[in-house]
């Protein structure tokens, strides 16, 4: 009955996805409960603030130019036709801050710092490091997995707010220095359309709730990934993909909260 | 505990990071015009508010003086009650025009300020006796083409 | 067996998905001695020295350390006993993002607070007494693997703990480390007071150090007794495996029917 066990199939699947959902939660909350040694001995999650921002910030700061670049390329082309290119720095601006910048530095951070946790996590179970830390009644929520996760929480919003300011400056260098787009109205026009609470702490906000959802993706699949070569490769890819789309279906829940456009 | 290469590394990305906050915050956004200590709260009566938001600006002579907080529709006039945060540097005569524009033909619309001669100023929380609601596009077009209708006859 | 048991394991069950795996086992460890697991691959040892560690619960029985019920105590219970454990793993399990002293100061870091000159004196002595002084500042990636497991078995001593359990210590050692390590497990054992328990499949070796012997075969204990008795013993399963025999009692293969059935050498009814 080759029906009969495509549907058992799919309802294993389902029940095996609401299955990590829950144990998923549950580990969240655990490390929010266990975060104590976070912060008390902070020194955990600078180390782990090193190999999350620090080692992040080249590709973020190279891809902020280059988004910024072809907004501006962009922007100009369509503004043009309507005679109103001294919106540009309005409109680079107010894309990367709102948007690009909390989105795109997120999924950019998934794939950089995400898939390196997991594959970090997945192998030290794997090799039974966090049982050996377990068996020295270490907790090793406390120890690996929450100093990870501030970490993550912490650089998320100083990556984005670094993307879209190279973006902004990326925008600078096209609109106003090899274009010519009138600098004084550039950067006029660009501050009185972007409000600091409504765009530029809500893109904050954004990236807060990004950096929370793809550290907390990355440590799970780790923490969760069968203890061999392929249970760990396969996990590094679903943290990815699920990061990713995790990060797109949050922006679409939080744009339509913060820019309801009332 | 002794300090390492590390800790500089992670210091200078925090600081790099707040910078470039900061960089938004005051170059790319208006938090330098911005300061919610420093404004006091003025309210207008319109009749029609258009296409007004809250977070519109409020200018005078076209510098921005302030921001719309809020839009209401109040039920005892019947009018669109709007509520702004003006800088504190700036009074304004009690005789001010409110007044909606529009910024280019189909621009965002904002709150433009006209002081009149009065002595005495507006005080926090008071509001503008004198308003002129928004130019609503599709009246106008109707005006115009009904103007049309009737030199032809 | 006069002294006081520090590890008593009563009648302990255990499956894996519903495959048995331990089958009734009943052990005393008493304490200060020095006692030897050992069996074929795959008959459940690391899964028992888990149960010791608490990381496993028994479907029935109990294991008690120290007078307490293992899989009764909470986390905090849990980990205060695990506090005066040391388990050596199988294959090391190094923190591999730590160097060899990072390694062997972990515990004393994380669970004391001992000035820093301190905690660098006690790691050179644990990695002294493991022969491996120098290595301290190698990342396990550059140690072979019988200098890793000599850098956890410095790693699991490292705070002095009353039960050291040591899962395959002789894997992977040249013959001098062997004995090295075995005579260095012996005399840990007699200087901390500590009661030991080896999971080996190094006869000779564990013979040589070892007060008691289990056999375990198939999860159940087939033999036990001392160097001696084992030596001595004329059942035919310990015989075989003190003398490493390929035929004897002891099955070599996993249970799962008959091979030859599978090649079809032999036909259904058995006849070749
Ligand atoms: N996580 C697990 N899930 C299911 N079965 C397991 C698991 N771990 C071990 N087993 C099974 O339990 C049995 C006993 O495993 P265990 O690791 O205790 O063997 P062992 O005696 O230590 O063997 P070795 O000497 O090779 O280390 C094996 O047959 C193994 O297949
Ligand atoms: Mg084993």
């Amino acid at each position: 009955m080759p029906i009969a066990r495509g549907l058992r199939g799919i309802g294993a699947r389902v029940v095996n996805g609401v299955w990590r959902i829950g144990f998923g939660a549950r580990f969240f909350m655990m490390t929010l409960f266990y975060s104590g040694m976070s912060f008390r001995r902070f020194r955990l999650t600078v180390r782990e603030l090193f190999f999350t921002g620090v080692m992040s910030l080249i590709i973020i700061l190279v891809a902020g130019l280059f988004v910024g670049i072809v907004l501006g390329m962009q922007g100009y082309e369509t503004l043009k036709r309507y005679g109103s290119e001294s919106a540009l720095g309005t409109l680079v601006a107010l894309s990367l801050v709102r948007e690009l910048g909390p989105v795109l530095a997120a999924l950019l951070f998934a794939s950089r710092a995400g898939s390196a946790m997991t594959a970090e996590i997945g192998l030290m179970k794997a090799t039974e490091q966090i049982s050996a830390m377990e068996m020295m009644a270490v907790n090793p929520i406390a120890r690996v997995v929450a100093p990870r996760f501030w970490a993550g929480v912490i650089s998320m919003p100083l990556l984005a707010a670094m993307f879209s300011a190279m973006g902004v400056f990326g925008g600078y260098m096209v609109g106003v220095v090899m274009i010519g787009v009138d600098e004084g109205s550039f950067w006029s026009q660009m501050q009185s359309a972007v409000d600091f609470q409504h765009d530029i702490l809500n893109g904050v906000i954004k990236s807060l709730v990004f950096g929370v959802a793809v550290t907390v993706i990355s440590l799970f699949e780790g923490y969760d990934a069968p203890p061999t070569a392929e249970g760990v490769s396969g996990a590094t890819t679903r943290t990815v993909v699920q990061s990713s789309l995790a990060i797109l279906l949050l922006d679409v829940i939080l744009t339509a909260f913060m820019f309801r456009g009332d | 505990m002794e300090r390492t290469t590390l800790d500089l590394w992670v210091g200078m990305f925090v600081v790099a990071g707040f910078g470039a906050l900061m960089v938004l915050a005051f170059k790319v956004g208006n938090l330098s015009t911005y300061n919610v200590s420093q404004s006091y709260q003025l309210q207008a009566y319109f009749d029609n508010i258009g296409g007004l938001k809250a977070q519109a600006s409020v200018k005078s002579a076209g510098v921005l003086v302030g921001r719309v907080t809020d839009v209401k529709l109040d039920t005892t006039l019947y009018k669109a009650r709007v509520t702004m945060n003006i800088d504190k540097r700036y009074q304004f005569p009690k005789d001010t025009f409110a007044n909606i524009l529009t910024s280019g033909l189909l621009g965002e619309q904002y709150i433009g300020l006209m002081p009149g001669g009065d002595e005495v100023m507006l005080k926090d929380g008071e509001e503008f006796k004198k308003t002129q609601s928004a130019v609503v596009l599709e009246d106008l077009i109707g005006k115009f083409l009904y103007g049309k209708a009737e030199d032809s006859k | 067996m006069l002294s006081e048991a520090l590890v008593e394991i009563r009648d302990v069950n255990f499956a894996y998905d519903s495959r048995p795996i331990l089958k009734g086992i009943n052990m005393s460890f008493p304490k200060g001695r020095l006692i030897a697991i050992m069996g074929l691959s795959g008959c459940g040892k690391t899964t028992l020295l888990r149960h010791i560690g608490g990381v496993l619960k028994p479907t029935k029985g109990y294991v008690k350390v120290d007078g307490q019920v293992i899989h009764e105590l909470d986390q905090d219970g849990l980990y205060r006993m695990r506090r005066k454990m040391g388990m050596l793993f199988q294959f090391g399990a190094l923190f591999t993002d730590m160097t060899v002293f990072d390694n062997v100061a972990f515990q004393m870091r994380e669970h004391t607070d001992l000035p820093e000159e301190i905690i660098r004196d006690l790691v050179m002595m644990k990695l002294h007494a493991v022969g491996l002084y120098g290595t301290q500042n190698l990342m396990p990636a550059e140690l072979s693997g019988g200098m890793a497991r000599r850098v956890a078995l410095a790693r699991t001593i490292a705070l002095d703990p009353m039960l050291i359990m040591y899962d395959e210590p002789f894997a992977g050692l040249d013959p001098i480390s062997l004995t090295v390590v075995g005579q260095l497990i012996r005399r840990l054992n007699d200087a901390l007071g500590a009661t030991s328990i080896v999971v080996t499949h190094d006869v000779q070796e564990s013979l040589k150090i070892v007060d008691y012997i289990y056999f375990v075969s198939d999860g159940a204990i087939i033999a036990e007794g001392t160097a001696d008795d084992i030596r001595a013993s004329g059942e035919a399963f310990v015989h075989q495996f003190v003398y490493g025999e390929m035929d004897g009692p002891i099955p070599f293969h996993y249970p799962a029917g008959d091979f030859n059935l599978d090649l079809g050498v032999k036909d259904q009814r058995g006849a070749a």
